[in-house]
């Protein structure tokens, strides 16, 4: 009668083993994998930079982990093997900074200013923070505990314009999704994210969005297996071709 | 047992030995769906609970919790046990493809589900447009969407628990109430019912925790708006971008209140004759 | 059956329950005719498979009929050549199920009231008569109990109640006491027929057990592979069995042969019976009228044949021996007469029977259809 319960504890040990196997284990040099764990915001920008990287870097595999900048920042604080973290504010890379968990300074490698986002064609002719408040039009914004709810407060409160939004949604992904699917006449999302989804909603620029500008931070994480090549990654989207590809996501580059 | 008294004062009751083999992994099977509760306990701010229980905003979270899941688990109900009923006692075409049709929002990702709820009952929807129109009905952002996404991902809880208990149940009562002068809607009522009352009420059961703890589905069809949809799953989500702690607290709030209701419940099943 | 010797004056009169029932269940069929006066009780006996249930549950609306008719009282409540069908719950029939199918969530007073609130009676009209109901099966105590609070016996009778409450106009009853033990089932026994002796409708009962139908029928319809193989008063069914089943449950030695007056040829071999008859003939002989001798009777006139034994057993305070032979029968040994003769399964013996004993009658007069 002991085989069943002996078997079952290999089978956990074997289980616990495979979650160990992560990018920690084997790093050597610039080579091997690479793990960069990166806001929601910037998952066309660094899947292309990804792509682009791996390709100037044979026999680096780079693996991309796009999420909300806190849930990563909280996956990295818990010990999740990583190394490179972009988050969407310099906030959220604070915890991570403070927690001990970064390797060096963060370098702010672009910046993100809010749009209104209406529907394609903009059927309610939105044209400035103003209309958003006109009865009847429903307008979605982020959560105040995520960067672009936080940020669109500050931009609302710069505008002195006070909106009852119908839903504060987790992240920006959300609240655009309600305005692709027409159940919201507005929302305010970064320009990027208006940017990818630029097939079903349309951007309307509007001057307060200065005020509540997002930079967006890059660092190399301590636990990181794999050093050398973070840091090359990390120069990589600092670099020409990695503004490039950020400019072309929406993004503005970073002050000089 | 060849002889009747064996000189080793060592007796025990054959029925009650637990076989190792089942003991070991039903102890790691308990372990693990324990372990997780045991971290929210052992990461809890005690020392500041008092006033974070007090924050704005977790009461109304809680409340309307408990609300939209009675509700959604009514809703539940009333649907779902007839469509129980149907599925386990009429014979008729495609009854295996509706069966299957039943466990759609078990397998769909809750989000998904939110988003299909949206095509159908959003302001562009199927029906909500119509809905709107003819009623002045909007689901999307209201209480009321909270409740329907909530039933939408509970209901197959419910009515597979009651279909099973249907199918356990004999027919043959139900003849007899028939030759006693009943007709198919009261023996529904009088008899199968509560016949399989156990069952409706562990589906209920079901239902009712798996609405109480619905995040995906009513975020993306319900959105998120405090007091009117924002329930504790969602203030949990949001209350993890910013403060572990708050949401450990908010966790554990909804944990230690459901739990409660359901003991209590099955106190007041148990105690009654 | 034409007459009734029992009640006079009803012979005139259509009988309450005239049914010919045909019908499918997979590929079983069954085929039965049935006629039930008022105040009648009928028996229909048969072994397990042979269609009693399935005929029951077409008689209470819980299986279609294919064909046939099923008339009581003057109205069709199922016949298939008019598509008219009476559901289960508009037909004045009560039904005592085989395990009695009390609702277990009710008390016995509810379960008996349950028709009566069915059927139009307001609560409490419904709950002083189940109380009067429960009164009369003895029960009165009982009111308040669940069916599982209840013995074997007083659920049987919670179940009478509750078939008659509604005061059907047919009243079946599946294997009513089969559920019961030996001792509570004597006593249950006696007080259904006291039941069933007033219920002034026509009364159905299944049962596989002769003893049931013996004592609480007034007739005997005997079910076998869906049809009936023989129709009678207890009297005649048990003096003249037509099918090995009946003869079995009857306790008779039954063969088949061709009769010239009370001569019979049987198996090869010629007995003389007590009833002179001509043409194919049954032949019933009881088998305590079975003589068994080690030698063939010198100058013995009557019926003596060689046979051997096959098998033994108890029978009551006797030894029933198994012979086989010319003419296979069972044969009752007192103890005395089995120290005798000791039969040890294989001994070649001598059967003789009086001829007084043995009954003739024709095969063709088949009852009923």
């Amino acid at each position: 009668m002991r085989r069943p319960p002996a078997a079952l504890a290999a089978a956990v040990v074997l289980l616990l083993a495979a979650g160990c196997n992560g990018p920690g284990a084997g790093g050597d040099g610039a080579g091997g994998r690479l793990t960069v764990l990166a806001a929601a915001s910037l998952t066309e920008s660094f899947t292309r930079l990804g792509a682009e990287f791996e390709a100037a870097h044979p026999g680096t595999t780079v693996t991309l982990s796009f999420a909300g900048s806190a849930a990563l920042a909280t996956q990295i604080n818990q010990g999740a093997p990583a190394d490179v973290f972009a988050a969407a504010s310099p906030d959220t890379m604070r915890t991570v900074t403070d927690a001990g968990d970064a390797d060096g300074e963060p370098v702010t490698v672009a910046r993100n200013q809010l749009v209104i986002a209406v529907p394609e064609g903009n059927p309610r002719r939105v044209a400035g923070l103003a209309d958003l408040t006109r009865p009847g039009v429903k307008v979605a914004l982020c959560a105040e505990q995520v960067p672009c709810g936080a940020a669109a407060r500050t931009a609302l409160g710069a505008a002195g314009v006070a909106l009852t939004p119908v839903t504060l949604e987790r992240d920006v992904k959300g609240a655009l999704s309600k305005v692709r699917l027409g159940e919201v006449d507005a929302a305010l999302v970064y320009r990027t994210d208006a940017t990818a989804a630029a097939s079903d909603v349309d951007a309307v620029e509007f001057p307060e969005s200065a005020r509540a500008v997002n930079d967006y931070p890059v660092v190399v994480l301590r636990r990181a297996g794999n050093p050398a090549a973070a840091r090359e990654f990390v120069a990589y989207v600092r670099s020409e071709r990695g503004r490039a590809a950020l400019t072309a996501a929406g993004f503005q580059p970073p002050p000089a | 047992m060849v002889r009747p008294q064996p000189p080793t004062p060592r007796r025990r009751v054959p029925g009650r030995r637990v076989p190792v083999a089942l003991f070991v992994p039903a102890g790691l099977g308990l372990l693990f769906l324990v372990l997780p509760l045991v971290g929210l306990l052992a990461r809890a701010p005690w020392a500041t609970l008092p006033q974070r229980l007090a924050a704005p905003g977790v009461l109304a979270a809680l409340r309307l919790s408990l609300l939209t899941a009675t509700v959604a688990t009514a809703v539940c109900v009333v649907l779902g046990v007839p469509l129980a009923w149907l599925l386990s006692r009429v014979e008729f075409p495609g009854r295996r493809l509706v069966r299957a049709l039943v466990t759609v929002p078990l397998v769909l990702p809750p989000v998904v589900g939110g988003v299909a709820l949206l095509l159908v009952f959003g302001r562009r929807g199927l029906l909500g447009g119509w809905l709107d129109a003819t009623f002045g009905v909007t689901l999307p952002f209201t209480t009321a969407g909270v409740v329907l996404a909530e039933a939408f991902v509970a209901m197959p809880f419910l009515v597979i628990a009651m279909e099973g208990a249907l199918r356990g149940a004999d027919t043959r009562y139900e003849e007899a109430a028939a030759t006693l002068g009943a007709g198919r809607w009261t023996t529904f009522t009088h008899v199968t019912l509560p016949l399989v009352a156990p069952g409706v009420a562990a589906g209920a059961v079901l239902c009712w925790a798996r609405a109480l703890g619905e995040f995906g589905a009513t975020i993306t069809f319900a959105g998120n708006f405090p007091g009117r949809t924002q329930t504790m799953p969602l203030a949990v989500y949001l209350a993890l971008e910013t403060d572990l702690e708050a949401a450990i607290v908010l966790s554990l709030v909804l944990l230690t209140v459901s739990v409660a209701i359901l003991a209590g419940l099955r106190e007041r099943w148990t105690a009654a004759p | 059956m034409t007459t009734a010797p029992d009640a006079p004056g009803t012979a005139a009169r259509p009988p309450l329950l005239d049914a010919h029932l045909v019908a499918a269940r997979g590929a079983f069929h069954l085929d039965v005719a049935l006629r039930v006066r008022a105040g009648e009780v009928v028996a229909l006996l048969g072994p397990n498979g042979a269609g009693k249930t399935t005929a029951l549950r077409a008689l209470a609306g819980l299986h279609p009929l294919a064909a046939g008719h099923l008339t009581l009282g003057g109205v069709d409540l199922d016949r298939p050549d008019r598509r008219a069908w009476t559901p289960p719950e508009r037909r004045p029939v009560g039904v005592v199920f085989q395990d009695y199918l009390l609702f277990p969530h009710l008390s016995a007073r509810d379960n008996v009231a349950f028709g009566p609130r069915r059927r139009g009676a307001g609560r409490r009209a419904a709950r002083a008569l189940a109380d009067a109901w429960l009164a009369r099966v003895g029960l009165a105590g009982h009111a308040g109990r669940r069916p599982r609070q209840l013995s074997g016996g007083q659920a049987q009778r919670v179940a009478l109640a509750r078939a008659l409450a509604v005061d059907p106009t047919l009243l079946l009853l599946d294997e009513p006491l089969a559920a019961l033990d030996a001792r509570t089932r004597l006593d249950t026994r006696a007080e259904l027929h006291r039941h069933l002796d007033a219920h002034p409708g026509a009364t159905v009962l299944v049962t596989h057990d002769p003893l049931d139908a013996l004592t609480l029928a007034d007739r005997l319809v005997v079910v076998e592979g869906g049809r009936v193989v023989q129709e009678g008063d207890a009297a005649d069914v048990t003096a003249r069995p037509r099918t090995d089943y009946v003869a079995r449950l009857v306790g008779l030695n039954l063969h088949r042969g061709h009769a010239d007056g009370r001569r019979v040829q049987v198996g090869g071999l010629t007995l003389t019976a007590a009833d002179a008859v001509a043409g194919a003939a049954f032949v019933a002989f009881p088998p305590a009228a079975v003589a068994l001798h080690p030698a063939p009777l010198d100058g013995a006139a009557g019926n003596v044949w060689p046979a051997t034994v096959a098998g033994v057993g108890r029978h009551g305070d006797n030894l029933r021996v198994q012979l086989d032979g010319p003419l296979p029968a069972a044969a009752d040994l007192s103890p005395a007469a089995a120290a005798r003769l000791r039969p040890t399964p294989g001994r070649r013996v001598w059967a003789a029977v009086e001829a007084a004993d043995v009954r003739a009658y024709p095969v063709g007069a088949t009852r009923g259809r």
